[in-house]
Parts: structure tokens; C-alpha cells; sequence
């Protein structure tokens, strides 16, 4: 498969492994909120993936990548609630939208999509880097990414790597957005519980392409 | 932590659904998208329609104030958490009699991206809307870097006036001035004893030893200001009070709507052992307290606290408090 673009297929395995990857972690991520946010990251994601599942069963097996990405953002928008309910599925919105109709994404057009999605999150969450949000582990992964050369996978594990590196920064931040924005100097020592579902979803995307 | 609960995954569906069962002389329900509490007589011919909605867990808001004189609906999301925009559109619908919509959102930012989606929604199927964000917390003080103020208990008496210029014909240009009107002059600032539990979680949204509270806490639990050792109730109305007189500044003559709310688990005995502090406080400084509210009406699921809130009037504003009103949790004059 080297070489190969990210195909529908791919798409659909990513997501399968996100909602596997949530569902066993929603633990962890409602802990990390209950921290520093009101407890419900977790749950609300794994809401929002399970009702994505049941949603690819109906999708046609020949769905391109941008077509999976757009059945999971509109679920998103309307299982999810809270702030990343909007958030995650903006950004899954904006990358449906930057994959267009490709049948498969090369590496070029797998940055046009991770920079999509992030610039989406940004825009509705107005945060900037170091707010201690979501998009500190997004705008690493869109960095690395970016700088990985033409190799699609080798991408998507830099990414993925970046992101892990990204929510582990955002640790020591005071919050600048959301609800542990509230907490001033409490926040610090925690990590945002938005980063740690973003570096989920981008290394479930790197073992699975 | 025990709960009177069947089924922690279906605590919103059961309870909204008892809640339309025991008034539906108020009220209808939609339960498809969930849900979307409705008031009977919706839409209203030539009446701006007013839509609230949130996070579940801080009965009687939103629902208990759906009815004459108030909200046209609310949207309650899953345990403190905001409703998804389809529900939001759902209940704009239900209650755009072509007059327009108002929407009113706590500061919250899951509630404002939510409803900002629905609100683009609804223009895009014609539906005039005007949006007022309710943020009354002094307890935020730096909002340039935090999501600003939240909107608490305050949101009450945003909901009620603007319902009550609604009722009496009022333009949607002019509910929403006095929504705006209303959130610029009413000032809340709350505390918890004890922390309440998430019905699906295991454990507290937060945690506070046997003899701390925290001052300046949010509807969710969470923190506020600091956290101190627990004190008798008339220093810590003391704490409430001050930054809420400063903020505005509340002044000598000035007549107030005062709030005193209890967080759910509070004894209304005790909420009257803060209002009869608080009333001092404002007699020394020579607020009139023209009307007083005192119960537990924008709770923390089964948290032990209260908040205070001033609503600064004048003759326009209280007509608009003192106007008829008939929901689950408020009814007066009707």
C-alpha cells in the first residue's frame, strides 16, 4: 500500500478506531474535564461517535474520504452539544469540505485538509495558541504534517506525534478560553482535556492508515 | 453518591418528560429532535417569540419558566451540557409566530456556539432572530483572558422581563433592548458549600473539605474567586455582596429587584437567613429593595450554596418584573 493515497476506505477505519478509541477512554477524557472543565468531554464525545457509527453502516462502501468527514461532522453538530460539539464538528466540516471529491488523499491534500479543520476550530472558538485549548495540539499536528515530505503515512505519525507532544504542552498553560479559563493559576498542572481527544483522533488516524 | 434515579443515561428524558406530564397546561413537549419544551398556546399570533435553553441539571431554569409572560420554550441539553443546534432550531420554529425570535444564551461557550449555529439555521429558513448572551457574573473578574463573565442566576429576571415586553406587544427590536437593558444593570455573585455530582459520573465535579466553601462559584461548580474557610453566613453575604455593589456600582437611592438563590441543596431557611443580611446590608446603604425573590430557581444539581443578585430598575423595568406571569416555577398576577 505504500505510496497509495488515504482512500474512503481508510476514512471510514480511522473513524471506526476513533469511536473504539473514545469509548475506551471517555474515563480518562471526563476526568481530565472534571479537573478543569465540568466533567462531561468524555461522555459527550462518545455520544457523538456512536451515533457516527451507526451512520457509516447507511453511507455507500465507495464514500470518498470527504463524504465520511461530512456524515461525521453534521453527527457531530447534532449528538455532541457543548463546546466540542461545534468545535470538532466544524473542523470535520472544513476538511470534508478542503478533500472535495478526491477518491484518496496524497500528502499535499492531507495537509489542506489538517489545516482546514484547524483553521475551522479556530474561527469558532476564537482561540489562539497557548489558550490551553484543542488548538495546541492541532496546530503542531498541522505543522509536522506539513513539514513531513510526500509521504502521506509518514505525515499523519508525525502529526500524530506532534499532537501527543502538543496536549502534553498544554499542561503547564493557564487557559485563556473555555471553561477552565475560569481557574486562572488552578488550571496550571492540568492537561486540556480537548488537546488529549485531538492527539486521540490524530494517532488513531496514523495506525490506521 | 446516591441518586433518586432509574437509569443515569435517561435522568433528562425522564424528568423532562414528568416535567411536561405535570403541566401540560403550560406546556407541550418535543421529543423529536429531543427535546423542546414548548408552551401550549406557541406560537403566540404577532408575539416576538423568546427561546432559552442549556445544559440540563439547573431546574427550574429553563423549562419551569416556559409559560405566560416568559419563555415561548427552552432547550434542555444533556446534563450540564449545551443542546445541539437542531433542538435550538426546532424550538425557534415552534415559536416564530412571524413577529421574529429572541434568543436568550448564558455565557457559556458551548451555549453561544450552539445556539450561534442554530440562529444561522434559522435565517437561512427565514426566521428573523436576535441573540442577547447573559452575563452577570462579577465573580470573573479579568475577561479579556477568560470566556468573560458568566451568566448565573441573573438570567431569571433577563428571562422574565424580556418575556413580560414580549407578552405586552413589544417589537423584537425592543425585547432584545430590554434583555440587553436588564443583563447591563443586574450583577450576581454565588458560593458552594458542597460540591453536586454529574449523575453519570462517579465522582464530584469538584471537591471541598468539611470546612472550606468556595466564593464565586459558577452553575457548574465551577471555581470562582477563592477558597476559603467556612465562615457564619452573614460574613460570607458580606463577601456576595461587596463586589456586587461595587461592580456596577449599585448607589444610595437606587431600587433593586433582589434575588437571593439557592444552588439545590440549600434549606430555604437558610436562604432567608442570607436575605435577612443582605437586606441590612443594602438598608445601610440606602438601596431600596423594591421586590424580592427567594428561592432555589438556577440550581447546581444537589449543590449546597447560594448566590445574590441585584437587578438595578426604575419604573419601566419593575412594571415589566411586577407584570402577570404563568410557568411551572414563577406565577404571579395571573
Amino acid at each position: 500500500m505504500d505510496g497509495a493515497g488515504l482512500d474512503g476506505a481508510w476514512t471510514r477505519r480511522w473513524i471506526e478506531a476513533v469511536a473504539a478509541e473514545v469509548a475506551r477512554r471517555k474515563q480518562e477524557l471526563t476526568a481530565l474535564d472534571r479537573a478543569i472543565g465540568d466533567a462531561d468531554h468524555g461522555e459527550n464525545l462518545d455520544r457523538g461517535f456512536r451515533a457516527v457509527l451507526g451512520k457509516l453502516e447507511a453511507l455507500d462502501d465507495d464514500a470518498t474520504p470527504g463524504a465520511v468527514l461530512k456524515l461525521v461532522a453534521t453527527t457531530l453538530i447534532s449528538t455532541v452539544g457543548g463546546a466540542a460539539g461545534p468545535l470538532y464538528g466544524t473542523a470535520f466540516l472544513k476538511g470534508s469540505m478542503a478533500a472535495g471529491d478526491r477518491a484518496a488523499l496524497d500528502a499535499a491534500a492531507l495537509v489542506e485538509v489538517l489545516t482546514a479543520a484547524r483553521d475551522g476550530i479556530v474561527a469558532r472558538g476564537k482561540a489562539e495558541p497557548g489558550d490551553k485549548t484543542m488548538v495546541d495540539a492541532w496546530t503542531p499536528a498541522v505543522d509536522a504534517a506539513a513539514a513531513a515530505g510526500d509521504d502521506v503515512r509518514a505525515a499523519l505519525q508525525a502529526a500524530a506525534a506532534a499532537a501527543a507532544e502538543g496536549a502534553a504542552a498544554t499542561e503547564p498553560l493557564v487557559a485563556h478560553k473555555g471553561r477552565a479559563s475560569y481557574l486562572g493559576e488552578r488550571a496550571v498542572g492540568h492537561r486540556d482535556p480537548g488537546s488529549e481527544s485531538t492527539s486521540l483522533m490524530l494517532r488513531a488516524a496514523a495506525d490506521t492508515a | 453518591m446516591k441518586k433518586l434515579i432509574n437509569d443515569p443515561t435517561k435522568t433528562v428524558d425522564e424528568g423532562v418528560a414528568g416535567f411536561a406530564a405535570a403541566h401540560a397546561d403550560i406546556v407541550r413537549v418535543v421529543v423529536d429532535p429531543p427535546f423542546v419544551v414548548v408552551r401550549q398556546d406557541a406560537p403566540v399570533p404577532g408575539k416576538v417569540g423568546l427561546v432559552s435553553g442549556g445544559g440540563s441539571g439547573h431546574e427550574p431554569l429553563h423549562a419551569g419558566f416556559v409559560g405566560f409572560g416568559m419563555l415561548d420554550a427552552a432547550v434542555p441539553g444533556a446534563m450540564f451540557t449545551s443542546p445541539t443546534p437542531d433542538p435550538i432550531l426546532e424550538a425557534t420554529k415552534q415559536v416564530d409566530a412571524g413577529a421574529g425570535v429572541l434568543h436568550i444564551v448564558k455565557n457559556y461557550t458551548g451555549d453561544v456556539l450552539n445556539f450561534e449555529t442554530a440562529a444561522d439555521l434559522a435565517l437561512a429558513e427565514g426566521i428573523e432572530v436576535q441573540t442577547v448572551i447573559v452575563d452577570d457574573d462579577v465573580a470573573v473578574k479579568d475577561s479579556l483572558y477568560t470566556a468573560g463573565r458568566r451568566g448565573v442566576a441573573g438570567t431569571l429576571l433577563v428571562e422574565k422581563l424580556a418575556g413580560a415586553a414580549a407578552q405586552r406587544g413589544d417589537s423584537l427590536d425592543r425585547v432584545a433592548e430590554v434583555a440587553r437593558t436588564v443583563n447591563s444593570r443586574v450583577r450576581t455573585m454565588g458560593m458552594a458549600l458542597s460540591p453536586c455530582t454529574v449523575p453519570h459520573a462517579s465522582e464530584p465535579s469538584f471537591t471541598l473539605a468539611e470546612d472550606e466553601v468556595e466564593i464565586g462559584i459558577g452553575i457548574h461548580g465551577e471555581p470562582g474567586r477563592e477558597r476559603i474557610a467556612l465562615e457564619p453566613a452573614d460574613r460570607i453575604v458580606d463577601r456576595l455582596l461587596e463586589p456586587i455593589l461595587e461592580d456596577l456600582p449599585f448607589a444610595k437611592r437606587d431600587r433593586v429587584v433582589l434575588l437571593v438563590n439557592g444552588m439545590g441543596g440549600t434549606p430555604q431557611s437558610e436562604l432567608y437567613i442570607v436575605y435577612r443580611r443582605a437586606a441590612e446590608v443594602l438598608a445601610e446603604r440606602g438601596i431600596d429593595v423594591a421586590r424580592s425573590l427567594v428561592g432555589s430557581y438556577v440550581t447546581s444539581l444537589e449543590m449546597q450554596g447560594v448566590s445574590i443578585t441585584l437587578l438595578q430598575v426604575d419604573d419601566e423595568l419593575l412594571g415589566l418584573y411586577d407584570a402577570p406571569v404563568q410557568t411551572a416555577a414563577l406565577r404571579w398576577g395571573r
